[in-house]
């Protein structure tokens, strides 16, 4: 039977997958044709969405964007057998943008159906798990600390230690957490996973309890990702009956099963000790460390929190073993890194690479420069508490200790592009500002500092006394960088400081030009 | 969107009461009772005090720290609005300021006639297609003023 596959990722549902697919149901039934459609994950050409693939013999060929209008086009020049169509795009695995990549923790997003348990194991699945139960405990977190995986959530703190550190602790209860508030703009690797292939999340968690001694795992999901939550759900239900969750996982002397959690719109919940709270059903408050929630975690026990892409690479890592993993990437930086390039970007998209590439590279060959045909001026690297990168940097390649010796971070791969209409003192504004509503309140260089930097920055922008405030908002970032408890007040600076520092021309606009805005 | 019952302190606290096995249940509880009645009222605050063993000061603070958690009935649709860095580069800031003043609305506020609420969010993990905007629970990407308008049209007569 023919198979055709139309996304149900959040992005593809945003750019009308719901209307193809019904256009695509209604042209079977009039044509009384016997085709199976399978709702994938997105592949990560994410401009081509909703990207319709078909099933040939040569391969997949897909077709982008489709809108509903195109779908009785796409039946008359016989896409059911990758016929010609100006949306044709030929065989997906051979366009440019995918071959350059190289997809580990991304392997089976997009190609699989997410929920299948049977599609999951036959692309690979749980061969990990498998891999670490026939070799025990200590050698799986060592496997990990081989690899050189580092915490994809923005830390970049080694996995293999942390999953260590739990192990250590005495036998008893000790949980599994999941961080998958993903709120840093620009980014969505975390949601295309868990639209995309869930099941490895869900593998990686098991390998993870297996590892450490847990019988319980929590995903904290943010509120903002619905379909998230609907495809884990059903990925949840599909493992229980698979016997891959519950009572003797895999036939084996394991028991583990995962809930999953709704957050409700804090962005501070992203960081793990008020993430832990927000599941003990506290406020989102901030935890002083140490302990470190690898002793003193949830509830009071030994918890691994990990963001989503670090444990979906689990497998991969014990499917193949650490020593492949760490073979890609540069210096510290060991392995892939799925890059989120957006913004104002002509090919925006999610493309997973080994560290090392050059940010011109990223945003000129890959991205293809700006959607609106202007020129670049700015990329935010790593997020809202990450710096605004300008040009003349474009050389600096992607890993962790190159952009931190360049005053920013990587944090979680996300690249958003400005062009050069961009104001980047209201950009600075906005860091600040966006720092005062999500604060969680507990430490005063966060909770106050930021409140202050909006007005500094204000005062700055009405030109008044710009010298002088200038001076007093680079010591109040000072005071909020080395002062805050977390990296919410603690990396906030970055974005203005790096405006400050590479776009100086926009804090001092004429007192009259500032004045008439 | 589905419409909100009105207060019923009994239902409430069968909701409360289906959830207290779990661990740390506060959440997954106001998340329901704001599923069940739209916001979540002044007048589940002792009932969940009382239930899970808390002051009615610290349930307070667990309710209002969190955006999403409603303490007033909403309008029958809502439209958050993305404001992030990503929205921004594509001019979501002026295209969302523009909006609301056709609205005459500030930020979380619901049209006079109770049809729409509108939102600030902060990325819905859709900015390969900013600006983005969800209204209820569809996701939209490339949204602009005139998709805008078409919704707030379209929340007047359902």
């Amino acid at each position: 039977m023919t198979k055709i596959y139309i996304p149900r990722d959040m992005a593809a549902l945003a750019m009308g997958a719901k209307r193809v697919l019904a256009a695509v149901q209604k042209e079977i039934a009039a044509r009384g044709l016997d085709v199976e459609i399978v709702r994938n994950g997105s592949r990560g050409m994410l401009w081509l969405e909703p990207l319709v693939e078909v099933e040939t013999p040569a391969g997949r060929v897909g077709y982008g964007p489709v809108k509903p209008s195109d779908v009785a086009s796409l039946f008359e020049a016989g896409f059911l057998a990758g016929g010609a169509h100006p949306l044709s795009i030929g065989k997906v695995e051979a366009h440019p943008y995918f071959a350059r990549q190289r997809r580990v923790t991304f392997q089976r997003c997009g190609v699989i159906d997410p929920v299948s348990f049977a599609e999951y194991t036959a692309h690979g699945g749980y061969k990990g798990l498998d891999r670490a139960f026939s070799i025990g405990p200590e050698a799986t977190v060592a496997e990990i600390a081989a690899s050189g995986l580092r915490g994809r959530g923005g830390a970049g703190f080694p996995t293999g230690i942390k999953w260590k550190t739990v192990a250590d602790c005495p036998a008893g209860k000790k949980y599994v957490v999941v961080n998958a508030d993903e709120g840093d703009s620009g980014t969505f690797a975390d949601r295309m996973i868990m639209e995309g292939d869930p099941l490895s999340l869900i593998e990686g968690m098991t390998i993870c309890a297996f590892a450490i001694g847990a019988d319980k795992g929590y995903i904290y999901l943010r509120a903002e990702y619905p379909i998230a939550a609907e495809i884990i759900e059903e990925a949840l239900i599909a493992a229980r009956a698979a016997g891959a969750l519950g009572k003797n996982v895999r036939g084996y002397n394991l028991s583990f099963d995962i809930e999953l959690r709704m957050g409700a719109g804090a962005y501070v919940c992203g960081e793990e000790t008020s993430l832990l709270e927000s599941l003990e059903g506290k406020r989102g408050i901030v935890r002083a460390k140490p302990p470190l929630p690898a002793h003193v975690g949830l509830f009071g026990k030994p918890t691994v929190v990990n963001n989503v892409l670090s444990m979906a690479t689990a497998p991969m890592i014990l499917a193949d073993g650490g020593a492949a993993y760490h073979a890609l990437g540069m210096e510290r930086s060991r392995g892939t890194i799925p890059l989120q390039i957006a913004g104002n970007v002509k090919y925006a998209g999610l493309c997973e690479v080994p560290f090392g590439l050059k940010l011109g590279e990223i945003v000129n060959d890959i991205g293809g420069g700006t959607l609106s045909g202007r020129p670049v001026r700015a990329v935010q690297v790593g997020g809202p508490l990450g710096a605004y990168v300008p040009v003349s940097l474009f050389d600096t390649p992607f890993d962790y200790e190159a952009y931190t010796k360049v005053d920013s971070l990587i944090g979680h791969g996300g690249l958003v592009v400005f062009d050069d209409t961009v104001d980047m003192s209201w950009m600075a504004r906005f860091g600040m500002e966006f720092c005062a509503i999500e604060s969680c309140g507990k430490c005063t260089p966060c909770r106050i500092g930021s409140t202050r930097g909006v007005e500094t920055i204000d005062k700055i922008r009405a030109g008044e006394n710009v010298a002088a405030n200038i001076e007093l908002l680079k010591d109040l970032c000072q005071t909020m960088k080395l002062g805050s408890l977390c990296a919410l007040g603690g990396f906030a600076p970055y974005p203005v400081e790096s405006a400050l520092r590479h776009f100086p021309e926009d804090f001092h606009k004429p007192a009259l030009e500032a004045a008439a805005e | 969107m589905s419409v909100a019952a009105p207060w019923d302190a009994e239902r409430a606290r069968e909701i409360i009461a289906a959830h207290l096995g779990l661990e740390g249940p506060a959440l997954p509880i106001l998340h329901a009772l704001q599923h069940e009645f739209g916001h979540v009222p002044e007048a589940a605050v002792p009932q969940l005090a009382e239930a899970l063993n808390i002051s009615r000061a610290e349930m307070h603070g667990v309710v209002t720290f969190y955006h999403d958690f409603k303490r007033e009935p909403q309008g029958r649709h809502v439209l958050k609005i993305c404001r992030a860095e990503s929205c921004q580069s594509m001019g979501a800031e002026k295209m969302a300021r523009d909006f609301l003043a056709r609205l005459k609305l500030d930020w979380g506020e619901t049209t006079p006639d109770g049809a729409l609420t509108v939102e600030a969010i902060y990325c819905l993990g859709l900015c390969s297609h900013s600006p983005s905007a969800m209204y209820d629970k569809e996701p939209i990407g490339r949204v602009d003023g005139v998709r805008l308008d078409e919704l707030a049209e379209e929340a007047k007569s359902a």
